[in-house]
This record gives C-alpha cells, sequence and structure tokens, in this order.
C-alpha cells in the first residue's frame, strides 16, 4: 500500500448542464462531494434553460468552491491540480466553470486539467470500489446522454461503442413525467409510481432491436411517441390513465434496452466489468435489471451511489487525480470550453485543439 | 497598491494593471467570440509586462457590463475566483461607466453599446464622470427623441446613426479606463458595487405549452 498523502490532491468544478459541482479527491479518495443544484429554477420550464443554468453557475462558484475546501478539510495552497469539464455540455454554463478553474489553477500556481465529462462519468467510480478495472465497459445514462463505453484507460483510451440516435434516455423519462403530469425532472417520479405498476401491462416498443439494427446503439424517440400517443387516445376516450402501469411499463422498455445491449456488448468484447453511471443510473429498476443480468452473464457489475452518478465535481477531480498520477500533459491557459468535445478525448492537453470549433458556434448562440 | 482591471461585457477582451498612481500595462483585443480563450493568456501577458505576478496584486475591479452574458460571465467569473484565491476584494464597474470616463467629455452625451437583436445597453452622462441614468437596453428607434441632439460614444452608437448622428469613438472600453476611474473611486473613498453582472434582460426560455407542469413535492 502507498501512503495516501502520496497521491494526487486535486479539485475538480463540473458545470456542464443544471449543476455547479466542486469535489475534492486524493488518489481514488473523495475529501468533498459540494453540489449546488439549479434544477427548481428549471422545473417550471420543464427542461433545462441554458441561460437559466449559466446564471446559477455563477452565483454559486464561489460558495461552493468554499464549502468543498471546508468538508475536505484541506488547503488550497495544498492542491496539486484543479480540473475541469471542458466539454461536452451547454457551451455557455461549461464555460462559467472553465473560467473559473482557470482563475483558481492560475491563483494558485496549480497546474490545469480540462477533462472529458463522460470519462468523468466513469472514473468516479473509482471514487466508490477502488481503481477502474481495464478494460472497462461503461453504461452512461442521463439527460444528456445514453452512451455505451469502452475503455482500457480512463486518461487516454475511451472508444464509443454506442450511443443514442435521437433523444436521451433522461429526456424520454422527463417528456413522459410532463405527458403524465408528474413534473421535472422525471426520473425519479417515474421510478416511484413504476414501483406500485405492471412491467408487464403495455408492451411498449424496444428501440432499434431487430436483427439488422446496430447493436449498440439506442432510439428512445419512438418510444416516447408510442407511450404519449397511448396516453392521448386513454384521454381521448374519456379513460382515467392508469399512470403506474404506464410509468412500469415504459421504464421497463428503456432499462431492458439498456442492460440488454450493455451485457451484449460486455460478451462481446470479452470484458467482464460493467459500470453504470449517468443520472439515471438511480433508477431501481436499471440497477436491478443490471444486476440480474450481469450475474447471469458472469459480468461484475459497479455501480456508484447515486449522488456520483449525477453531475458532480467528485467525478471531474477523479479524473484530473488520475491525469496527475499517470503525468498527462496539463491543459493550457487558452483552453476552451468546447460543447461538443468528442468522448474519445478524455482530457485537453495543452495546444492540442486539433478539431473543428466552427460547429460549436453555429449549433448555439454562444454569446447572445 | 496594485489593481488588476479586466472587462469582457463588449467585443474587447481587455485587461490592465495600475498602481495607484497610473496604469502601468495593458492589453485590449477585439474578438466577440473568443473571451474563455483570450482572457487569462491576456493577464498573463499583462503582468510579464509589468514584470509582476498575480500574488502581487491587492484588488481586482471587474467590468459588470451590462453586456453579452457569455463574454460578460467569463470577466466576472475570473476576477471573482482571483478574490477568492488571492484573498483580495473584488470591486464591479459599470460596463458603460469605463465607456463614458474613457470618452473624457464635459458636457452631456450618451454612451451606447451593442446588445444584439437589434439594440443597444445605453445610459445618458452628465460628463465622463457622472451617470445621470440607470443603463437600459431599448431598440434605437424607441430611445432616438430621449438621446436626440447629444454626442454619443460606443458601438451602439456607431452602429445605429439614425438614432445617433453625432456617434464617435471610442467603440468599445478598455480596462485602462476601468482601472482609472476605479482608483480615483477607490481614492476618494467611494464605496464599487459587487461585481455582479448587470444582465438588464430575463433569460429566453420556453414554456411548453402542450401540457401542464407541476412541480412534485
Ligand atoms: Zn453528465
Amino acid at each position: 500500500m502507498t501512503d495516501s498523502r502520496d497521491e494526487p490532491l486535486v479539485l475538480g468544478i463540473e458545470t456542464s448542464c443544471d449543476e455547479t459541482g466542486v469535489g475534492i479527491v486524493r488518489g481514488t479518495t473523495l475529501l468533498a462531494d459540494a453540489v449546488a443544484s439549479s434544477v427548481d429554477e428549471h422545473a417550471r420550464f420543464g427542461g433545462v434553460v441554458p441561460e437559466v443554468a449559466s446564471r446559477a453557475h455563477l452565483e454559486a462558484m464561489v460558495p461552493t468552491i468554499d464549502r468543498a475546501l471546508k468538508e475536505a478539510g484541506v488547503s488550497a495552497r495544498d492542491l496539486d491540480g484543479i480540473a475541469v469539464t471542458a466539454g461536452p455540455g451547454l457551451a455557455g454554463a461549461l464555460l462559467v466553470g472553465v473560467s473559473a478553474a482557470k482563475a483558481y489553477a492560475y491563483a494558485l500556481g496549480k497546474p490545469l486539467y480540462g477533462v472529458n465529462h463522460l470519462a468523468s462519468h466513469i472514473c468516479v467510480d473509482q471514487l466508490e470500489h477502488g481503481a477502474l478495472p481495464e478494460p472497462t465497459m461503461a453504461l452512461l445514462v442521463s439527460g444528456g446522454h445514453s452512451s455505451l463505453l469502452l475503455s482500457t484507460d480512463i486518461t487516454s483510451d475511451v472508444r464509443p461503442m454506442g450511443a443514442t440516435i435521437d433523444d436521451a434516455a433522461g429526456e424520454a423519462f422527463d417528456k413522459i413525467a410532463r405527458v403524465l403530469n408528474l413534473g421535472f425532472p422525471g426520473g425519479p417520479v417515474i421510478d416511484r409510481y413504476a414501483r406500485e405498476g405492471d412491467p408487464d401491462a403495455i408492451a411498449f416498443p424496444r428501440g432499434l432491436t431487430g436483427p439488422r439494427d446496430p447493436a449498440y446503439d439506442f432510439s428512445f424517440s419512438g418510444l416516447k411517441t408510442a407511450v404519449a400517443r397511448w396516453i392521448e387516445a386513454k384521454r381521448a376516450a374519456g379513460e382515467e390513465v392508469p399512470v403506474r402501469d404506464v410509468a412500469a411499463s415504459f421504464q421497463e422498455a428503456v432499462v431492458d434496452v439498456l442492460t440488454r445491449k450493455a451485457v451484449r456488448a460486455c460478451k462481446d468484447e470479452g470484458v467482464d466489468h460493467l459500470m453504470i453511471g449517468g443520472g439515471v443510473a438511480a433508477n431501481s429498476r436499471l440497477r436491478a435489471l443490471a444486476q440480474e443480468r450481469c450475474e447471469a452473464a458472469g459480468i461484475r457489475l459497479r455501480v456508484p451511489r447515486p449522488k456520483l452518478c449525477t453531475d458532480n465535481g467528485a467525478m471531474v477531480a477523479a479524473l484530473g487525480a488520475e491525469m496527475v498520477a499517470r503525468n498527462r500533459a496539463a491543459s493550457s491557459w487558452d483552453l476552451s470550453a468546447d460543447s461538443s468535445l468528442p468522448v474519445t478525448e478524455p482530457h485537453v492537453p495543452g495546444h492540442q485543439h486539433d478539431h473543428d470549433h466552427v460547429h460549436e458556434i453555429s449549433k448555439e448562440n454562444l454569446y447572445s | 497598491m496594485l489593481l488588476l482591471a479586466l472587462d469582457t461585457a463588449t467585443p474587447a477582451v481587455t485587461v490592465a494593471l495600475h498602481d495607484g498612481r497610473d496604469v502601468i500595462a495593458s492589453s485590449s483585443q477585439v474578438d466577440a467570440r473568443r473571451h474563455g480563450e483570450l482572457l487569462l493568456p491576456a493577464i498573463d501577458r499583462v503582468l510579464a509586462e509589468a514584470g509582476l505576478s498575480l500574488d502581487a496584486v491587492t484588488g481586482v475591479v471587474a467590468g459588470i457590463g451590462p453586456g453579452p452574458y457569455t463574454g460578460l460571465r467569463v470577466g466576472l467569473m475570473t476576477a471573482e475566483t482571483f478574490g477568492l484565491a488571492l484573498g483580495v476584494p473584488v470591486h464591479g464597474v459599470c460596463t458603460l461607466d469605463g465607456l463614458a470616463y474613457a470618452a473624457d467629455l464635459q458636457d452631456p452625451f450618451v454612451v451606447a453599446t451593442d446588445a444584439r437583436r437589434k439594440e443597444v445597453y445605453w445610459a445618458r452622462y452628465a460628463d465622463s464622470r457622472t451617470r445621470v441614468t440607470d443603463p437600459a437596453v431599448d431598440r434605437p428607434a424607441d430611445i432616438a427623441e430621449q438621446v436626440a441632439g447629444l454626442p454619443a460614444v460606443g458601438a451602439g452608437a456607431l452602429l445605429y446613426p439614425d438614432a445617433f448622428p453625432q456617434a464617435h469613438e471610442p467603440e468599445h472600453v478598455s480596462a485602462a479606463a476601468l482601472a482609472r476611474l476605479a482608483a480615483e473611486r477607490l481614492a476618494a473613498g467611494e464605496e464599487l458595487p459587487a461585481p455582479r453582472p448587470l444582465y438588464l434582460r430575463r433569460p429566453d426560455a420556453q414554456v411548453p405549452k402542450n401540457y401542464k407542469v407541476v412541480t412534485p413535492k
């Protein structure tokens, strides 16, 4: 055993969506996980409003850094590095975190590590279950992403196996919750109703599971529409909508496809570890079905506790610490926020921005 | 005393150091889309030019806008985080006041910057040091009467000659002017505002219309 004091002490900042997260880790040990969420401000809009999120990040950043330092009981001077989510995510929101991280690292004289949000979601599991097995298959599911990734080294090699071709799984939960008048975000409330419903009550479609469909890609748009139509037909007929059965049957359709494809990818690639991360990993049925199917296939399932699955700063710090431990190059002071940072780039080393940034500006009105 | 001043509320990314007597180093780059990339290297450059390190800074001055939000937040977040890390005060200065100060006029005039969407951020001044209206955001045609006959400075005035026929330089704010104004006000014992952004507009947000949304308890 090495002395944990020798392991890198890293502060991580996450602002890719609506959570302002600041975490502190020492190697694979979690010391602090401070999160300020603007989710309540988005609730009445039924989804995350980028400008509302960006404003909230600016307000929350300094108090959240303070809170994390107190929680960890460390001094900023003792940090070995500052990590920050450089992308992917909402451009304006990312930029607030990147600006804070750069200023903090510069003022403290510490190296800066711009890291990938998706790789961070995988790496966070080190804080729960120790060093990541290499290789690891990862299923990331949230309101923003639905990806199946294979990593042999979380600091340098993350390969996309499959991803959603339309909506993220979490978005489907939000949409169905809205159709059922259950509010936002949809995940927890659907999970709650589904526990009292029959998952086999209604046979909703399983997207992209035909023999000719891509093996590891997902599609939730068709399911979303099918569920909404089913509910509207009931309402049009003047019948009561069986909310619990709809929630359970919809949820079953989502987690059935997710776990089936994840287990298949593990088998095909000969990988015996599956980690599940992202906000939807908090779903109780997803956890149960994944456990059942992994056991049957001889795969070890690793799912961090729910608070580490949703967006947080600890996951960014965890990946930053790994960057330090493996001597990866730090980022430069002109590090930019990249709303579509490819998953294949676990971090953004200094002066190697070689992919196209024009898309970022065209996709979203960045400076309005 | 060493003030680090910065402003990212206009297309200019501008940084200056003020030692209590005058500006000792400064940098201004105009690139409306790259505030995030340009600001920290500019600060690093200005400090190097002055032969100083950030530790020597005793206070930070940040333009609080009004200005396009994404760029504005880069400067404010940077200033506020410096304040946290260095344990020094962070002062806000209205970006329009910085432009007014740089205009160096003794008679009434208007400052207007580009607010995009065919609008300007603007305020009226009695002279370069005295603002007489709160910063506002409006369509140039809607305020033409209120600014009629007055000289005007800023990119917003230069952009809309129909409303601002007497528009002239400076076009963008400079941190050097911001620093001089802040130093003058601090020396006079004035309290400067907190570094909170002047947005002036509510966030754009579409409430989905199809379904009534209820927040779960
Ligand atoms: Zn995420």
